[in-house]
């Protein structure tokens, strides 16, 4: 069987056109962007300028509002550290939600050393944050408020323009964390009122290594101190040589995905729905993860009750697919993000992500639908626990011997 | 990343099953379903020997073939020999990686669970 692959939340392949496009800036047109007295640093500074246009026009955003970064992870240290430094004597108060990815939770840890208090708001079951506490959250010292759009395990959606308005409201600042939202579901930084926005080109079909921050520059002008200091780049707020062939392939996947992103949400829905039904006909005991709306469109995270995850994906050789299960990390912790949902841990253990993208197609969806039962079915016959389920033993109230 | 012996076992694992409650089956169930493992082992002695035994896990692939082959191990042994078995027996067997040792725990507990619950069987049928 040709490998499926069903993980394009972890990362996706260049489109062939993004590639094309970047050839040239790698061999022809190498020159340094930064280079302004002669005819190679202009040709490689265009390439820059036009997908710098590219990237800002996907979300409603100028082109001077675009900070070129290494990807995602920076852009999101970048915005907390450089703000919180920034904005120090204003206040030293962030809030941020317990299901951010690492990139956030990480620095708002590191800044809690250095000083800053930081508001870990929890999430209901199917992933949101309540509205109304984050308001109350809201203190004179809140300096920031940090959400992502779309989280990355179970693909719930932050309701952004309502968060965005209460940020305004109390003039505080407003960053999500767009790695997984941006290039899939409509983002307009204006209608949304976010300051600040983390993206990455390798989860839109660009080049790994490359991501940018969209920082305000009016109503309000947001001011950033710089993590990484150099030649100045950047309007001094990243400095580094502009890695212009990444650079390029990133506004070429944005051009792309502004002209592409409805229809393939369209597709991307139905091919979810297609799975999650043809799973769920012939299993019992699935449960969904996350908001059954208000989620990517490409996105399906399930719990297979009684098989544990691991030994589902080795059962279903050559799809690739994602678990939270604890069994995939050295860790032994089951995903923070579905614990954080109120999922018991044995439920974690059970879950699998498929993440689907443009090039997935019908008869993957069949051939992972066929192969994922078959294992689910072979597993549950060996599982103790879904003979206790038949057999009407609820095994929350059985006192289990941990270990 | 897995091993050639415990993708055998997780491909075709030997004695899936249950046996009926008895006083010749010794029944161990350990682990628990929020560690992401629970191993039931069953053993049936006769005349002090384990004559057959059965398994049923919830577990990862190193989990499901650590009490495979347990069950392969224990069988033709007394139940003596059947305690002597270690989980580093069944870890090296398998070749497990370091994070998977605690699955072999697990198959040498279950083993030693099953016995513990025969011997308890046999005393308390035992004639007054």
């Amino acid at each position: 069987m040709k490998p499926i692959y069903l993980d394009y939340s972890a990362t996706t392949p260049v489109d062939p056109r993004v590639l094309s496009k970047m050839l040239p800036y790698f061999t022809e047109v190498f020159g340094n962007a930064a280079s302004k007295n002669h005819g190679f640093g202009w040709a490689a500074e265009q390439g820059v300028d036009e997908a710098r246009a590219q990237i800002a026009a996907l979300i409603g955003a100028d082109a001077k509002e675009i900070v070129i970064t290494s990807g995602a992870t920076e852009s999101d240290n970048l915005a907390l550290l450089g703000v919180a430094d920034m904005y120090k004597e204003k206040g030293n108060h962030i809030i941020t939600c317990v299901t951010e990815h690492k990139a956030v939770l990480d620095p708002a840890h590191y800044l809690e050393t250095q000083g800053f208090d930081v508001t870990f708001l929890p999430v209901n079951k199917e992933g949101m944050v309540d509205l109304t506490a984050l308001e109350a959250a809201i203190t004179d010292k809140t300096i920031l408020i940090s959400l992502m759009a779309a989280n990355n395990e179970i693909g719930t959606i932050h309701p952004l323009k309502e968060i965005g308005a209460l940020a305004k409201k109390h003039g505080v600042l407003f960053h999500t964390d767009g790695t997984q939202a941006v290039g899939k579901v409509k983002i307009d930084v204006n209608e949304m009122g976010i300051d600040l926005l983390s993206m990455s080109a390798h989860k839109m079909y660009g080049p790994k290594g490359i991501g940018a921050l969209y920082v305000r520059r009016r109503k309000p002008r947001v001011r950033l101190s710089p993590i990484i200091h150099g030649g100045g780049h950047e309007r001094g707020m990243r400095s580094g040589t502009l890695n212009v062939t990444g650079i390029v392939g990133f506004g070429e996947a944005c051009r792309l995905a502004g002209l592409e992103l409805e229809a393939e949400a369209e597709k991307l829905s139905k091919m979810r729905d297609r799975l999650h039904k043809g799973l769920e006909d012939k299993l019992d005991y699935l449960y969904l993860n996350g908001h059954p709306e208000d989620r990517l469109p490409g996105l399906l995270n399930i719990s297979f009750a009684f098989v544990e995850g691991e030994s589902l994906m080795m059962g279903m050789e050559n799809i690739a697919v994602s678990s939270g299960s604890a069994c995939t990390s050295a860790s032994l912790e089951p995903s923070y993000v579905l614990r954080a949902l109120g999922v018991g841990e044995d439920l974690a253990h059970c879950s699998i992500r498929f993440s689907l993208g443009r090039f997935t197609t019908d008869a993957e969806i069949d051939a992972t639908i066929e192969k994922v039962v078959a294992t689910v079915s072979r597993l549950r016959e060996m599982s103790p626990l879904y003979d206790m389920a038949k057999a009407g033993i609820d095994i929350n109230t059985i006192q289990w011997a941990g270990h | 990343m897995y091993s050639d012996k415990v993708l055998d076992h997780y491909n075709n694992p030997k004695n899936v099953g249950a046996f009926e409650a008895d006083d010749a089956v010794g029944t161990g169930i350990v682990g628990a379903p929020e560690c992401g493992d629970v191993m039931k082992l069953q053993l049936k002695v006769e005349e002090g020997k384990i004559v057959d035994a059965k398994f049923k896990t919830f577990g990862c692939g190193s989990a499901i073939a650590s009490s495979s082959l347990a069950t392969e191990w224990v069988k033709g042994k007394t139940v003596d020999q059947a305690l002597a078995i270690t989980n580093s027996d069944i870890a090296e067997e398998l070749s497990l990686p370091p994070v998977k040792i605690h699955c072999s725990v697990l198959a040498e507990d279950a083993i030693k669970a099953a016995i513990a619950d025969y011997k308890s069987r046999q005393s308390t049928s035992e004639p007054s």
